[in-house]
């Protein structure tokens, strides 16, 4: 399929770093779910050959100097979008977890001008199949509660890093978007700046290579800095952005 | 009453520390704006141990009836976490003005790039 007219210029950005097995395979889907896009990897100072991989996938590639973390590396792509003036932006994680076929979901809602995020979410159809470790399910169920409460809006998945944004969305997260660890607190800021939040099921697949940058070591920092970060950001002052835009 | 001893190496090691301080800001190793907190804790370091009333004073305030030369490490201790905590300040503030830079390089090396290959285009 392609893109509706009221999407406008259409790009998608992904996060990689060390991805070189996969990135090219990333890239392809996405073209193949709709040619017109386009496609930004944002290279967070891989060793491998990352990179040029997605260069020669014919993706337009951004080489940060230095390792900055996920949040900052997607951060480099709405800024790119931003500057850019594309109108909608999609981002997806470079490791081929998120299924370029599920796009058209993800679009859905901006496409009926309904959302300015848009949230691909593992957890809204109580059916779903995705089943994380114990451990980890608790964690992103609290954190859902956590968002939903400061947030005043319910939120089934907070840790999704599958999104697609009008706008609106892109200006925010070009200004403000947290460097590590994310997708929660984003959250939190997207509904406290008054964006208008959708949620759509999505499949994902489970990692092809590497493993997920949230060790058994590292979330023990990960629940600390989150929880501290959604505290401090629901007594923070966030302009309310203009969003009824028709 | 605090020992003359310790007061004694009490002035000592505070001058020390604000003649080191001084050297660094001489010799452009150390900014202004990063050794005034050195220099306020030095400086009120000087003044509690050379001004052995004082300090007298301010224990007997405190409840620090035994042994007074305890608030002058209680003081000490006070100012090196307030220059800590500024540092803290300062790094995150760097941090952010690093990802800041990293991400504008990233940026304007893929237009520098696309300039170019629009340009060689146009001369072919």
């Amino acid at each position: 399929m392609t893109a509706s007219k009221s999407l406008g210029r259409l790009v998608a950005v992904i996060p990689a770093f060390d991805e070189s097995e996969v990135i090219g395979k990333v890239v392809d889907e996405i073209r193949a779910f709709d040619a017109s896009v386009d496609i930004v990897v944002i290279d967070d100072a891989s060793t491998d050959d990352t990179a040029e991989i997605a260069e020669s996938h014919g993706a337009i590639v951004l080489r940060l100097p230095h390792n900055v973390g996920i949040g900052g590396a997607v951060q480099t792509g709405f800024k790119f979008a931003l500057a850019e003036n594309y109108d909608t932006a999609v981002r997806l994680d470079g490791d081929g977890q998120h299924d370029a076929s599920e796009l058209e979901k993800l679009l859905a809602p901006l496409e009926r001008g309904e959302a300015d995020l848009v949230i691909g979410s593992r957890f809204v159809d109580p059916g779903g199949t995705y089943r994380p470790p114990l451990a980890r399910r608790i964690g992103i169920r609290v954190f859902a509660r956590l968002v939903s409460l400061l947030g005043g809006q319910r939120v089934t998945d907070t840790t999704s890093g599958f999104l697609a944004l009008d706008r609106i969305g892109i200006e925010l997260f070009a200004a403000e978007y947290p460097h590590d660890y994310p997708e929660v607190e984003a959250t939190l800021v997207a509904l406290r700046s008054g964006l208008r939040l959708a949620q759509v099921q999505v499949r994902m697949r489970e990692r092809e290579t590497g493993s997920s940058s949230i060790t058994f070591v590292r979330s023990l920092y990960y629940v600390a800095k989150v929880t501290l970060a959604l505290l401090v950001a629901s007594l923070r002052r966030y302009p309310r952005l203009e969003t009824a835009r028709r | 009453m605090t020992p003359l001893r310790i007061s004694i190496v009490g002035v000592v090691a505070s001058a020390l520390l604000i003649l080191i301080v001084l050297e660094l800001i001489r010799g452009r190793r150390l900014k202004e704006r990063y050794a005034l907190l050195w220099l306020a804790t030095g400086a009120v370091l000087l003044v509690l141990s050379a001004w052995r009333e004082a300090l007298n004073t301010i224990a007997g305030w405190l409840g620090v009836t035994g042994y007074p030369p305890a608030v002058l490490f209680a003081v000490a201790t006070l100012f090196i976490l307030l220059v800590l905590l500024h540092y803290s300040t300062v790094l995150s503030k760097l941090t952010d003005e690093n990802v800041e830079l990293a991400q504008r390089i990233a940026l304007l090396e893929e237009r520098v790039s696309r300039a170019l290959r629009a340009s060689n285009t146009t001369k072919l």
